[in-house]
């Protein structure tokens, strides 16, 4: 394995004990939120994303550049309406089961199999978009 | 305010900080932006010859996909076995809504180039207008769907 890979492993490593941690691995405490049962969530998002803004807008400038290689480009997408039509349709899927990719996908390391069903729709929905983008 | 965090805030903000530390471990040695509904995209790309699988974004951005998926569930599972109340655990979801659910959760995403990761924590973390907004409206159409599905009689 090389270093970017060996990093990314620690990375995600972390990443993975804090969903679990957050009890985002538990559809339960996701669809809790989302009932605005216990606003937790918000925490985590913005726990995240606060220390995720320190290291792409102040840490990475004093760096100039990446650590093993590579050069740093915060994260930019072009609004269109597939932006928002994606968002609707994702937002109905998260609201029904509970589940996004990350917290789904870190959920079978709690032991949680049925949520390798989610996975798996996962895949072929994303295989679906594929399909219509490959005509 | 105990009602509306009756679990309190410690595990959801320390639970926050150590994901966020994990993505930025992984952008300031690599570069790489740690997020993860791009992975099925990248994954299907050992299985579908079509052309939009078999992109050369794709191809290269498999290996380390996978291997942050990986990750995710070595770090789960590591919580599980140490500091976790409850230790392995399933979900009362019932698999009808797993399986639907995740559909409309890969099409999506896919669509709209980014999930709670990708918009929610990278890209609000890059001051990304567009991801602000795809934010607002996925958090917004899932706290409605949740709540037509509990007035509707289902549960959890």
């Amino acid at each position: 394995m090389n270093k970017r890979n060996i990093v990314v492993l620690i990375g995600g490593i972390l990443f993975g004990f804090g969903l679990s941690y957050s009890g985002m691995t538990k559809q339960e405490i996701v669809l809790s939120f989302l009932q605005l049962k216990d606003l937790g969530l918000i925490f985590v998002l913005g726990g995240a994303a606060l220390v995720g803004a320190l290291a792409i807008n102040i840490l990475a400038k004093y760096l100039k550049k990446p650590v093993l290689n590579g050069q740093f480009k915060p994260r930019s997408r072009i609004l269109s309406w597939k932006t928002i039509i994606g968002a609707i349709i994702f937002g109905v899927g998260w609201g029904l089961s509970g589940q996004c990719p990350g917290s789904a996908v870190a959920s079978l390391g709690t032991g949680n199999l049925p949520v390798l069903l989610g996975i798996f729709a996962m895949f072929v929905g994303a295989y679906i978009k594929g399909l219509l983008d490959s005509r | 305010m105990i009602f509306m965090f009756p679990l309190g805030i410690e595990p959801y903000l320390v639970g926050g900080i150590i994901i966020g530390i994990g993505v930025a471990i992984i952008y300031l040695l690599t570069g790489l932006h740690a997020t993860q509904s791009s992975f099925f995209t990248t994954t299907l790309s050992w299985f579908s010859k079509r052309k939009d699988f078999q992109k050369d974004k794709n191809i290269e951005e498999r290996g380390w996909r996978l291997t942050l998926a990986t990750g995710l569930i070595i770090g789960a599972l590591i919580h599980t076995l140490t500091l976790s109340p409850i230790g392995f655990w399933t979900t009362s979801v019932q698999l009808w809504r797993l399986i639907l659910g995740g559909l409309l959760v890969g099409f999506g995403t896919r669509l709209s180039s980014g999930c709670t990761s990708g918009h929610g924590i990278s890209g609000l973390a890059s001051l990304s207008k567009t991801s602000l907004y795809a934010v607002i409206v996925f958090m917004g159409i899932a706290i409605i769907t949740a709540n037509i599905v509990q007035l509707l009689g289902v549960s959890p």
